[in-house]
């Protein structure tokens, strides 16, 4: 009848302890539920639970019960006990046995002060992940071999709980070395597209930096729709390559100091289909960049180039890389023209919007604009590329917020989509 | 994580009863050695651990009484299992947990 009792207590323990493993979620409380289990299931009066490091060579204390404020946290083995205990496996260690191991000589007055009686190495799929050890049980007697039994069974279930939970911190630790990798390559592909907008920069010696500008005024559009940050980023690497055809273009038509006849105009003209070519094969993390090369003419009225698509045909990145491009060739002088005061700039905008430029691109554009003249960002971008004399110009408040009040906020044209 | 759970105690000159009731089968259980460890350190020389709503006691309970029965032989102090159902008494005696308190019916 009694043993009936102490099989059917036992058995509860290990039912508990298994799903205990299985599902708690905190590790913490797992540990301290699992050693609970263990030293109430055989009424042993005290015991703790280590997990072993094996960089550092040592126990780490996870959980201790009866041990005393004095018992170590942190016990260091060396190679013999490393292989003493991997030779033993999941099996109980008696302290008579232990005795001989070099880590029991240097931690003995701590085990024989509080009766630990045995140590049990957790050694799962050959690997040691921790060490339990028992002090004695309440009813005095010594371990019996059925004790031991289920000591084993519950100690690899508990085993098991600190090979997965490492094995989780693990997976973490390379996940974030894996995002780290991600965040270098993504560097890496922002630093080799500016380098290449640089490179298509230099061919033509009026519009020094025109890429990088395009870019930049790109990506200042994206953040004002409210694009999320990997958006933003795609689109400022559809400015900076828009114009990687012009690489196939001779210089002398780039570079011609007047304007260029009908062609010359021709062979500019199938910049941006080259470009696709160049963009399309390869692997960009963001998919439209080689459609922002390609139909960055057209026009939402249909009269632009190669194609003359019409407003909805039009990729919205393209849209966007359009204006950016088309505000730019406004604000830069060239070789045969000036570049045109703010206030001009600005009212060909307001003019165009939903002829050339998608209104509700014109109104962001002025938006953000409006935000840095008047201080409302910190950020300097339209600045940094304008230069501040031309953002101070007399009257471009007013003139900034009659150009958001006089667009409709879509053309009847415009097909706004985030896709 | 540490659960805070009151758990119902009467004093009376150096004894204290601390009223098991249902949790000592869970890791809340802890509370009620806390509540022994705190009678003790405050100089109760006797703690009794009543079990009148305590029907069952399972592993971690009787992990958690060994830890009131280790906390009191190191201060000196008596425990006393009071209230405790018949199955629960023959379930300590298996365990040998009597050999270190007195039951009291």
């Amino acid at each position: 009848m009694e043993n009936q009792q102490k099989l059917i207590h036992t058995f509860g323990a290990l039912a508990e302890l298994g799903s205990e493993i299985a599902h708690k979620q905190n590790f913490q409380e797992m540990i301290r539920t699992s050693l609970h289990l263990l030293l109430g299931s055989l009424a042993i009066m005290r015991g703790g639970v280590a997990r072993y490091s094996r960089f550092g060579h040592e126990l780490n204390m996870l959980v201790v019960r009866g041990l005393g404020d004095d018992f170590p946290l942190s016990l260091s083995l060396c190679y013999e006990d490393e292989r003493q205990f991997l030779t033993n496996g999941l099996n109980v260690i008696e302290v008579s046995q232990a005795k001989a191991l070099p880590f029991f000589q240097v931690y003995d007055r701590s085990f024989e002060k509080k009766h630990v009686e045995l140590f049990i190495p957790l050694v799962i799929r050959g690997e040691i992940v921790g060490v339990i050890m028992l002090g004695e049980k309440a009813n005095g007697e010594p371990y019996n071999s059925y004790d031991k039994e289920v000591i084993c069974a519950m100690a690899r279930h508990i085993g098991v709980g600190i090979a997965q939970r490492n094995l989780m911190a693990e997976l973490e630790r390379r996940d974030e070395q894996n995002r780290e990798l991600f965040d270098n390559l993504r560097m890496t592909y922002k630093d080799t597209v500016k380098a290449f907008a640089t490179a298509i920069d230099c061919k033509d010696k009026y519009t020094e930096g025109h890429s990088v500008r395009v870019g930049r005024y790109t990506e200042i559009i994206a953040a004002e729709l409210g694009w999320n940050t990997e958006q933003t980023e795609g689109a400022a690497v559809a400015g900076y390559l828009h114009d990687v055809g012009k690489l196939t273009v001779e210089s002398k038509i780039i570079n011609a100091p007047y304007r260029i006849n009908a062609k010359e105009s021709a062979e500019l003209n199938k910049h941006p289909a080259v470009g696709y070519e160049i963009l399309l094969p390869i692997h960009h993390p963001y998919t439209d960049v080689p459609l922002a090369a390609k139909y960055h003419h057209e026009r939402l009225d249909g009269r632009g180039y190669p194609d003359g698509l019409s407003d909805r045909e039009i990729p919205y990145i393209a849209k966007i890389v359009n204006l950016a491009d088309s505000f730019d060739a406004m604000t830069t002088d060239r070789p045969y023209k000036r570049r045109r005061p703010a206030n001009e700039v600005i009212e060909d905008l307001q003019r165009n919007a939903g002829k050339q430029f998608a209104p509700e691109l014109v109104t962001a554009f002025c938006q953000a604009m409006l935000k840095e003249v008047t201080g409302e960002t910190k950020q300097r971008k339209f600045r940094r590329s304008l230069g501040k004399e031309y953002m101070e110009a007399e009257g471009i408040v007013p003139l900034l917020q009659n150009a958001m009040n006089g667009i409709s906020p879509t053309s009847s044209l415009t097909l706004v989509s985030l896709d | 994580m540490r659960v805070n759970t009151t758990i119902p105690v009467k004093t009376d000159g150096e004894t204290a009863t601390v009223f098991a009731g249902d949790y000592l089968n869970k890791l809340s259980g802890e509370a009620v050695e806390r509540e022994c460890r705190r009678q003790i350190e405050a100089g109760c020389k006797t703690i009794v651990v009543n079990f009148a709503e305590t029907e069952i006691v399972n592993s971690i309970g009787i992990s958690i009484l060994l830890g009131v029965i280790d906390a009191a032989a190191d201060a000196g102090a008596n425990i006393v299992f009071s209230d405790v159902n018949d199955d629960t008494i023959e379930l300590f005696q298996m365990l040998g947990v009597t050999n270190h308190v007195l039951i009291e019916g």
